[in-house]
């Protein structure tokens, strides 16, 4: 089973993901990145999807409800990079993501979080 | 019938006066139908000939033609290239017609000649072969409305990329001014370049201005609430300008909820707005 890797940067977490998630993978994520917010006690989740070329309804889910669960952990979310082609298929499937913050490099993404945390 | 396939024995037998008899028509012409000016008497006189062979190939004995048959073929080719460049040198489809139908005069006194005193039988042959002139001649009109049609659909494309430019205002800042009627098509290719742009130039602020948009209905109004979420899911904010007194109207009184975007009135208040936001002061 592969996961995918959460690396901690004081108090926040940056995920990154670079391959192409199946379902199984990500529903693994949430698990993964729920327990790691609840022992590092993270403040800020910063995901980067600059490598995901493609997404389906459950992927689009599974990072609104990531957000979610983050957000009931007392961490805030930013989701960063996402390709035009993706933001362009996630609107054409009724996914507005709401309440996600976003930016559009980690860099970008890491000033946010470090101004809101 | 008994002089069935007069047409194609007048043609083999008289091909050369009929080839002159045409061409002193053609040339002589008093109205400027067939453009004398624009085609030299040797090109007109080279097709002039072309097409009385091709035609007699064509009907190898018989009074008809089927265009599409695989005999034709050669027939149809010339005709189709013709009209081509009678359109490139900017004759009407008319004129391109006329061309085939100036035919009529020399075959009609050809087969006068051919069938005497034979009333009959040279009313028959005409109608034949006002027919197949005809029919000829609508395939020059076609032929010449398609290559037409093909010119419009190109230039409606290459407009459409043309008509949405997007533009560097500022340092993170980019101006998206639209023009002319939002439809699906538009709103995609829109999207897109706005969308690959932020992507290239890094800015995280975009303006829309709908200035030149004529109308605005729910449709319009959907698409651009499309492009404001693509542009946020991106981590780009995004301001809607040049919205006019009756738009504004028409969108209140349509009940379209602009779900929290950001709008203003002019194109000067969005880059004041987002330059404040990028933390710019402008001073005097």
């Amino acid at each position: 089973m592969q996961h995918i890797p959460i690396l901690r940067m004081g108090e926040l977490l940056l995920v990154t993901i670079q391959v192409d998630m199946h379902d199984q993978m990500a529903l693994q994520l949430q698990d993964d990145l729920t327990v790691a917010i609840a022992r590092f006690g993270s403040k800020g989740v910063l995901i980067d999807i600059s490598a995901l070329e493609m997404v389906d309804s459950f992927i689009g889910r599974m990072i609104s409800d990531i957000s979610g669960m983050a957000r009931i952990l007392d961490a805030a979310t930013v989701l960063v990079g996402m390709r035009p082609a993706v933001a362009i298929t996630l609107v054409e499937l009724g996914l507005s993501l709401p309440g996600i913050a976003t930016a559009l490099n980690v860099e970008r993404g890491m000033a946010l979080l470090r101004r809101n945390v | 019938m008994a002089c069935s396939g007069m047409i194609a024995s007048v043609l083999k037998k008289r091909a050369k006066q009929l080839q002159t008899d045409w061409l002193t028509d053609l040339t002589t012409s008093s109205v400027d139908a067939i453009g004398k000016n624009r085609v030299s008497p040797q090109e007109l006189e080279q097709q002039g000939a072309q097409f009385l062979q091709l035609l007699s190939a064509a009907l190898d004995g018989k009074q008809a033609i089927d265009l599409n048959a695989s005999q034709a073929k050669p027939l149809r080719e010339f005709l189709e290239g013709l009209s081509r460049s009678r359109a490139q040198q900017g004759f009407s489809s008319g004129e391109t017609a006329t061309f085939i139908f100036s035919f009529k005069r020399p075959l009609f006194q050809a087969l006068k000649l051919e069938a005497g005193a034979n009333a009959d039988a040279l009313a028959e042959e005409i109608w034949a072969a006002t027919q197949l002139l005809d029919s000829l001649g609508l395939h020059t009109v076609s032929t010449f409305q398609r290559a037409r049609e093909e010119l419009i659909n190109r230039q409606q494309e290459e407009m459409l990329e043309l008509s949405t430019p997007v533009v560097k205002l500022w340092e993170g800042i980019l101006a998206l001014p639209m023009i002319g009627t939002l439809d699906s098509q538009r709103t995609q290719v829109v999207m897109e370049s706005l969308l690959q742009k932020i992507v290239e130039t890094g800015s995280d602020m975009a303006i829309i201005d709908i200035t030149g948009v004529p109308t605005v209905d729910t449709l319009v109004a959907q698409h651009l609430l499309k492009t404001v979420t693509a542009l946020r899911l991106m981590g780009a904010e995004c301001i809607i300008s040049g919205i006019r007194p009756q738009i504004a109207q028409t969108i209140v009184h349509l009940g379209v909820d602009l779900q929290g975007v950001v709008t203003k009135a002019s194109l000067a208040d969005a880059l004041a707005l987002a330059l404040k936001r990028g933390g710019y002061a402008v001073s005097r």
